[in-house]
């Protein structure tokens, strides 16, 4: 017996059963990612501003990124309309181009991350804090680490304002970088910009790879229907165009909860 | 809601967010630390956002027999 509704729509809701189901997935998704925007914009309107890092993200490579997902939208709607009018050719060139933006995209992300590991934040024992990089680029060093490794002091490149003279100073990049030599003994602490570091960064990276698992499973599926899932054209062509569809309406909410995001996180 | 909805709903928020974007950089513009950079970042923002609303135009034409549904 075959599964009813799976490539025309029922009468009464007038929508097929993917359908249904990605709407009902999207509503949960919709409450798990605004949960979190909840939390953030809490955190923000509560926190001391001398003590919430800002004008730390690129906003060239996070506007960069923005126009990816925003051009892979339309390769993905153009995918699904190039199956509306029987052209499969043209689905495969949308689709592909689909998944190098979502590639792209993570590639991006993950620079940035990698960037973020080795950007480090100093508080000293006189009160005076700095951001900067410690020679060699090393990756989640902390105190503990340092004295484990039995190192009495390290080289610090540091940046020419710290976030708490406000991001306008840190956006001007005026000023140069300053090399410094600080004592173990002078540190009381040593973050890398990882979710340790402060709230911001600890609800920074949950938005943010929480959103970058998203376009990774996204991918897949749009991947997996650029490859063999693209043989149910030949047998079942509506059924095949809706579940293009489907996935072109769960790549429209990840890129919809990018455009949310950064405002929010690279802007204010 | 079919894919062709939503896509308009995306253009529409992605739009507002260029033109937020534009605004927003030419406000760190008109500060004492604003350079040209900023003030070129706001006109691509203001550029984008129209841009993006001329395609939308271009995309309910050209999938108008496609249902909201």
């Amino acid at each position: 017996m075959d599964i009813p509704y799976t490539s025309k729509p029922r009468p009464d809701t007038g929508l097929y059963n993917a359908k249904v189901g990605i709407w009902l997935f999207l509503a949960s998704e919709v409450m798990l990612f605004g949960a979190l925007f909840s939390s953030y914009i809490l955190l923000r309107v509560g926190a001391l501003e001398e003590n919430w890092p800002h004008g730390l993200l690129n906003i060239p490579i996070g506007t960069f990124n923005t126009a990816v997902l925003i051009i892979s939208s339309v390769t993905v709607v153009m995918a699904w309309a190039s199956l509306k009018m029987k052209q499969f050719g043209r689905f495969k060139i949308f689709q592909a181009i689909t998944v190098l933006c979502a590639l792209a995209f993570l590639g991006i992300k993950s620079f940035e991350y990698k960037d973020k590991f080795t950007h480090y934040e100093v508080w000293k024992t006189d009160g005076t804090r700095m951001t900067g990089h410690i020679e060699g680029n090393p990756m989640f060093l902390t105190k503990a680490k340092l004295v484990a490794a039995g190192k009495d002091k390290i080289e610090f490149l540091a940046d020419p304002h710290h976030y708490s003279e406000g991001k306008l100073k840190i956006g001007a990049q005026s000023g140069e970088h300053k090399h410094v030599e600080i004592a173990i003994g002078d540190i009381k602490r040593l973050s890398a910009f990882v979710p340790a570091h402060s709230t911001y960064f600890a609800i920074y990276f949950t938005l943010t790879a929480l959103h970058a698992l998203h376009v990774l499973g996204g991918a897949i599926v749009i991947g997996f229907l650029f490859g063999p899932g693209s043989k149910m054209w030949h047998t079942d062509p509506d059924r095949f165009t809706n579940r293009v569809e489907v996935a072109g309406l769960f790549w429209h909410f990840v890129d919809l909860v990018w455009i949310f995001l950064f405002p929010v996180l690279y802007l204010l | 809601m079919s894919l062709k909805a939503f896509h308009v709903i995306f253009i529409t928020a992605a739009s507002a967010m260029c033109v937020g974007f534009g605004l927003w950089m030419l406000r760190d513009y008109r500060t004492p630390e604003g350079s040209a950079g900023d003030l070129a970042w706001a006109i691509g923002g203001f550029v984008v956002g129209a841009g993006l609303l001329v395609y939308e135009r271009f995309f309910l034409k050209k999938l108008k027999s496609v249902s909201y549904l």
